[in-house]
C-alpha cells in the first residue's frame, strides 16, 4: 500500500523538528509542507482547527496533531528502532521526563531568556532546580534513551541547540557544564548525532529570529505600565 | 505473586478520581491513602521528589506520577480487561489529543472561576464553555467519547463532572444548559459503578469550595 506521510511545519519549531527527527531515525519517507504562521494555509486550519498550530502529521490524509500525540502513534505505526520501551513500567518513566521537559524544564528557561529583572531571577533558579532532576536522570546513561537516542531525548532535543542560542544572546550560563557535567555532555553527543546535525535548522537565521522575539517583549514590557 | 497496588490520593482530586475509575474498571484491589496536602506524608516525597503531588500509584514499590501516564500505565499492564484506549493507533492519537486538550484548559479554567472575581472570572466561564461546547461536539452522537465503550478520554473528563456545581455556583451560569449533551453523558458516565464509586458527591465539593473561598477571602 502507498504511504503518504506529509509534516506540516515551520523552518524553527523546536515541536515540529521532534518530528523530524523521528520519522528521520525510523526511515520514514516524508514529504515536508513549510507553514508561515503569520499566514496560514487553508490547510493548516483544516488539519488542526483546535490548536492551529505545527506539527501536524498527516498520514494517508488522517491528521494528528501535538508533538507527543505524533510521536507515539509514530511509534506505534512504524515499528523499526523504538522509541518508546517495550516494558509499561519504562514506558511509564520516558512519559514521565517527557512531560517533565515541556511543563518545566522548557517553560522555566525559557522565561529565563525572555525575562528581565528579578523574573528572570527566578526563572534562572527554577530552571536550575528543574536541571538537577535531569542530571540525576542521566546517571550511567549515554542517552535518556540508553544507548541510543530515544523519546526523551527527541523531545528534550531543542536543549541541545537552543540553549546555546539563548545563552549567546542574553550574555547568561544557563547550563553550566561544571554544575551539570552529564547533562552538558548529553548536549554534545545529542547536538552530533548526524541525523540530529543534518536536521537542525540554520544556527544565525534562529539567532536573527529569537533576538528579535527578545527585543519585542522589551519593548513590549517597558510600554507597559508595571 | 499477588501485586501490590497503592494509591497515594485526596478525595476532590480530579486527577485521583482519573486513576480510581482506572482501577475499578480494571478490576483491581488496591490500597487508598488520603493525603493531608498541607503536611505531605515522606512516603509522597520519596515516591514523588520532582512534583510532590498526588496521584501517585504504587505499584510493587515502584511509584508512577501524573494521572494521564498511571492511567495508560495500568490500561497497558492490565490489558486484557476494559481496554480504556482504542487497538488502533490512529484512535489512540485521536484519544490522546483530547485527553491532552482537557487537561490544558479544564483544570485552569475551573479554577479561575471559583478562585478569582469580576472580570478574569467572566472571562474564564466563557472560555470554559467554549471549551466545553468543543469537547461536547467532538462527543457527537457516540454514547461516549470511546464510541460505543467508556474508554481514555471519558476517563480524563468525566471526573470534572462533579466540580461542575461548584463552577456553576461561583460563576452564576448553567452547564447543561449550554451543553446539554454533554451533561446527559456525565448521567451516563454516573451509571457505571466504576464513575459512581470514584466520585464525591457535588455538594460536598461545594461546600468544600465555599469554605475554601472563606479561608482565601474571595467574594
Amino acid at each position: 500500500m502507498g504511504e503518504e506521510v506529509k509534516l506540516f511545519r515551520s523552518w524553527s519549531s523546536p515541536f515540529a523538528l521532534r518530528i523530524v527527527w523521528a520519522l528521520e531515525i525510523k526511515g520514514i519517507e516524508y514529504e515536508a509542507v513549510f507553514e508561515d504562521l503569520s499566514n496560514k494555509s487553508p490547510l493548516l486550519l483544516q488539519y488542526n482547527p483546535v490548536h492551529k498550530k505545527v506539527p501536524i502529521l498527516v498520514h494517508n490524509g488522517r491528521p494528528i496533531a501535538e508533538s507527543f500525540v505524533i510521536l507515539e502513534y509514530i511509534d506505534e505505526t512504524w515499528k523499526q528502532v523504538p522509541l518508546l520501551p517495550e516494558d509499561p513500567y519504562e514506558r511509564a518513566m520516558a512519559r514521565f521526563w517527557a512531560k517533565f521537559c515541556d511543563d518545566k524544564v522548557l517553560t522555566s528557561i525559557w522565561s529565563a531568556f525572555i525575562k528581565q529583572g528579578k523574573e528572570q531571577e527566578e526563572a534562572l533558579v527554577a530552571a536550575a532546580e528543574n536541571l538537577k532532576f535531569l542530571e540525576k536522570e542521566m546517571k550511567g546513561k549515554k542517552f535518556f534513551g540508553g544507548e541510543r537516542i530515544g523519546y526523551v531525548d527527541i523531545v528534550l532535543g531543542w536543549l541541545a541547540n537552543l540553549v546555546s542560542i539563548f545563552e549567546e544572546i542574553v550574555g547568561l550560563k544557563i547550563v553550566d557544564e561544571r554544575k551539570f557535567p552529564l547533562l552538558y555532555s548529553w548536549m554534545q553527543d545529542f547536538a552530533e548525532a548526524p541525523i540530529i546535525r543534518d536536521n537542525c535548522p540554520p544556527r544565525d537565521k534562529m539567532i536573527v529570529k529569537f533576538k528579535a522575539l527578545l527585543d519585542a517583549a522589551i519593548a513590549s514590557s517597558s510600554s507597559s505600565s508595571k | 505473586m499477588a501485586d501490590e497496588i497503592m494509591l497515594l490520593d485526596w478525595w476532590s482530586s480530579m486527577f485521583g478520581m482519573r486513576v480510581r475509575i482506572a482501577l475499578v474498571e480494571k478490576g483491581l484491589k488496591y490500597e487508598s491513602r488520603e493525603e493531608d496536602l498541607n503536611n505531605k506524608s515522606p512516603l509522597l516525597l520519596e515516591m514523588n521528589p520532582v512534583h510532590t503531588k498526588i496521584p501517585v500509584l504504587i505499584h510493587n514499590g515502584k511509584p508512577i506520577c501524573e494521572s494521564p501516564i498511571i492511567v495508560q500505565y495500568i490500561d497497558e499492564v492490565w490489558k486484557d480487561k476494559s481496554p480504556l484506549l482504542p487497538a488502533d493507533p490512529y484512535q489512540r492519537a485521536r484519544a490522546r489529543f483530547w485527553a491532552d486538550y482537557i487537561d490544558n484548559k479544564i483544570f485552569q479554567l475551573g479554577g479561575k472561576i471559583w478562585t478569582r472575581k469580576g472580570e478574569d472570572r467572566e472571562a474564564a466561564k466563557k472560555e470554559l464553555m467554549e471549551c466545553l461546547k468543543i469537547l461536547e461536539g467532538e462527543l457527537g452522537e457516540k454514547p461516549y467519547f470511546g464510541g460505543e465503550n467508556f474508554g481514555f478520554v471519558d476517563v480524563s473528563l468525566v471526573t470534572f463532572s462533579c466540580w461542575f456545581y461548584a463552577y456553576e455556583s461561583c460563576g452564576n451560569f448553567s452547564i447543561e444548559a449550554e451543553c446539554p449533551k454533554l451533561i446527559a453523558w456525565t448521567k451516563r458516565c454516573l451509571q457505571k459503578s466504576s464513575v459512581s464509586s470514584s466520585l464525591p458527591d457535588p455538594l460536598k465539593i461545594h461546600d468544600f469550595v465555599v469554605q475554601l473561598r472563606k479561608k482565601f477571602g474571595i467574594e
